[in-house]
């Protein structure tokens, strides 16, 4: 080709066509990269910042979670994405690391709970069966605290109370948990108030803390004087006053739950604040008996068997609950070398005095220790008696026995001691006992050698009665024959007199009938004299 | 051409003359300072494209600026039932080897990440090796250039697989497919790689040549 360029000079070659000069300047070139490098900037800039925090959450498996799959929801908005999912280095745990978006530091307070929804079925509901078709997600409850945080440990199940539910939080303390479990509702006039959010032991290890929720509306029903009492399952309970049956509702048959009632016999108190403390108690009995804010300890020997009386009996003045024992013991008496058994009582005066009447029951100890000497001094004594037949359960029964031994309250010794009598079996067993003991004494040898003895003399005496009874048969029988066969004859002879058809009788007919003849013709001629007694003088008219 | 360094070339640009690069017509310019059509078929005609290299350095800069957010952002935003899913072009390569189709992967992996970035580094080299006057291996450097703008295009592959899905699959409540920024980024990337390869002149890589000029 380039022979070709050589041979053919330039003028040979066509001229191009001019044409207008279009002109830019070169440096306009430029703009392109900048606009690439605005855009791109912006670009990421804008991912940068749409970025959030990034949170580190420990669970104990990674059951439905998926790297770069499940989400962080709150209130069911995705607030972030979980980025890995790896082991702790003891390999216990899961450590799953989550980005989340934009604005959501104020996610990460020190209160804040991250959990796993997933599909669950408990005693207390079905949830999260959203999550069967989406797959798990992990859901979170933003704290309220100051503090910020971003390591968390993940909690095992939902929590029942979230952040910004309206309600308020109380401290129940129990002895047990019985069958409650977290969710387990609570009732106040068997309707659904609220939850058990939660529970632990308390730091002693002697009892269990309840954290329990009342929802919003309900929750200014609990009054500092609330009392709270464990609903679960059925309560079977066979005591002095026989046989009960107590449930709340089937749910909290299953799972557990609580109660809540005001004693109706106190004044109104105040709506209690958030996390009050309040004790649980085990039944429904056990909360409002305690209703009684006076209690007086006392104690009173028993001289007998105690086998059917239990802790929680009544204690009962004339069929009226005053008190309940509290512990029964077994004493060694040094000085008379004898066991008695101690019960001890709480009595609560407020009882006594249904009325509410103003000073009847004393304030003062003096008071107090005059009223129950003079009580005391009329015969208040202590007595177990039998509460059922059918059960045969104990209950101590306080009443005056006028006639009982005196007896004075030690006021010196540390605890009030109460006089008691014996029960009225016990009584009965006594005095069975003393009419034995009497019927021991009887010399029943001595009286059955008299015995013996009167029957021998008694032996004799009829065989002399036996000798008579011989004379009476041989001599007096036949004249006494004799004198019967006469009074026959005679007794038959009268007897042909007196029968009708005797000729005396007829005899006697036929003179009664002329007789009564003779009256009739006498009756006409009275009557006849009578209307005419001229006939007298004059002689019978002729008609 | 084997021995080119026994000929001597004369360019068309030494002799003042114009060639066309659409249907190779010499001429003479018409005058200085003047835009000149090609007198047969009316394409402009450039000694040596004005501001070759300048250009190319722009279109490369913005095509390396807008490269990163390309391969960070997702370029497809799946939002189905079960979920939601954004996935960049190298997360959809992993997806496509660990589920087995390693060919489709391997497909994608060179024509969405290799081309791109070896057309980049490519003509950068060029840009670079025209600028420092350098004679070294004229002719794979050449075959280089050519090779490069055949290639251009095939980097378009994924935008179209996005474009189609997005297109196809708008399933409302059930699942829908959204192009992401990523995607946009990616597009631009590949216009602005072919863009910078067709700014710049290949005729400069042998204006250096001390011995070889070919002809024009």
């Amino acid at each position: 080709m380039t022979d070709i360029e050589n041979n053919h000079p330039a003028s040979d070659l066509p001229q191009a066509i001019q044409a207008k000069r279009w002109r830019f300047a070169p440096w306009l070139i430029w703009l392109i990269p900048i606009i690439a490098a605005l855009i791109g900037g912006s670009i990421l800039v804008q991912s940068l910042r749409a970025r959030g925090p990034s949170v580190t959450i420990l669970f104990k498996n990674a059951e439905g979670l998926e790297a770069g799959k499940t989400r962080i929801k709150y209130k069911d908005v995705d607030i972030g994405t979980v980025r890995h999912i790896s082991l702790t280095d003891d390999r216990k745990q899961v450590i799953v690391t989550a980005q989340l978006v934009k604005n959501a530091e104020s996610f990460l307070r020190e209160d804040s709970r991250f959990w796993v929804v997933r599909p669950r079925i408990g005693a207390g509901g079905i949830s999260g069966l959203g999550t069967l078709l989406s797959g798990s997600y992990i859901g979170v409850d933003a704290g309220k605290s100051d503090k910020e945080r971003d390591k968390f440990t993940g909690l095992d199940l939902p929590p029942f109370v979230l952040t910004g539910l309206a309600g308020k939080l109380f401290i129940l303390h129990a002895d047990q948990i019985g069958s409650i479990d977290i969710g387990a509702p609570i009732f106040f006039r068997h309707i659904q108030v609220g939850q058990v959010a939660a529970y632990e032991l308390n730091g002693d290890g002697s009892g269990v803390i309840l954290h329990v929720f009342i929802n919003a509306p309900y929750d200014k029903f609990v009054t500092t004087a609330a009392r709270f009492w464990q609903a679960s399952g059925i309560e079977l309970s066979v005591d002095a006053s026989g046989a009960k049956l107590n449930t709340e509702s089937l749910s909290a048959i299953i799972s557990g739950g609580i109660s809540f009632a005001i004693p109706e016999d106190l004044p109104p108190a105040p709506v209690a604040a958030n996390n009050t403390d309040f004790a649980l108690y085990a039944n429904r009995d056990a909360a409002l008996k305690l209703a009684d804010t006076a209690v007086k300890k006392a104690v009173v020997y028993f001289n007998e068997s105690v086998r059917e009386l239990t802790v929680g009996a009544p204690v009962d003045f004339r069929g009226i609950v005053i008190g309940e024992v509290t512990g029964i013991r077994l004493d060694y008496d040094k000085k008379s070398g004898n066991y008695a058994i101690p019960v001890e009582l709480n009595l609560y005066p407020d009882r006594l005095n249904a009325q509410r009447q103003k000073n009847a029951i004393p304030a003062t100890t003096a008071d107090l220790v005059s009223m129950l000497d003079k009580l005391v001094q009329k015969g208040l004594r202590a007595q177990l008696k039998t509460g059922s037949l059918i059960t045969g359960k104990l209950f101590v029964a306080l009443d005056f026995f006028p006639t009982a031994p005196a007896f004075k309250i030690d006021w010196s010794a540390d605890r009030v001691v109460i006089g008691t009598v014996p029960s009225t079996l016990e009584e009965l067993q006594t005095i069975l006992t003393r009419i034995a003991r009497r019927a021991d004494k009887v010399p029943l040898d001595k009286i059955s050698a008299d015995v013996r003895k009167v029957l021998a003399s008694l032996d004799t005496g009829i065989k002399h009665a036996d000798k008579l009874i011989g004379q009476l048969d041989s001599k007096v029988a036949p004249s006494a024959q004799a004198t019967l066969d006469q009074a026959r004859k005679t007794l038959k002879s009268a007897e042909g007199v007196l029968a009708s058809d005797a000729p005396l009788q007829q005899d006697l007919r036929d003179t009664l009938r002329d007789l009564s003849r003779t009256a009739q013709s006498v009756r006409d001629l009275t009557d006849y004299l009578e209307r005419h007694p001229e006939s007298l003088l004059r002689g019978k008219k002729e008609n | 051409m084997q021995d080119n360094a026994t000929l001597r070339a004369v360019t068309a640009a030494e002799r003042g003359l114009l060639s066309c690069l659409s249907c190779g017509l010499l001429s003479r310019p018409a005058a200085e300072n003047s835009r000149n059509n090609c007198p047969r078929c009316h394409a402009t005609l450039h000694s040596r494209i004005p501001h070759s290299l300048t250009r190319t350095w722009a279109f490369l800069i913005a095509a390396f600026i807008l490269y990163v957010p390309a391969n960070l952002l997702p370029i497809m935003e799946t939002k189905s039932f079960f979920g939601e899913q954004q996935d960049t072009i190298m997360s959809g390569v992993v997806f496509l080897w660990e589920s087995g189709s390693r060919i489709l992967a391997m497909m994608v992996f060179i024509a969405s990440i290799i081309i791109p970035l070896f057309k980049l580094i490519s003509l950068t080299y060029l840009v670079l090796s025209v600028q420092s006057k350098s004679t070294w291996q004229l002719h794979e450097r050449s075959r280089l250039y050519r090779l490069i703008d055949a290639i251009g295009r095939w980097s378009m592959l994924d935008v179209y697989v996005v474009t189609l899905l997005v297109a196809l699959v708008q399933i409302n409540t059930l699942a829908h497919i959204r192009a992401g920024l990523g995607a946009t980024a990616f597009g631009a990337v590949v216009v602005l790689t072919i863009l910078a390869a067709n700014s710049f002149d290949p005729r400069l890589l042998w204006d250096n040549s001390p011995t070889d000029h070919d002809r024009h």
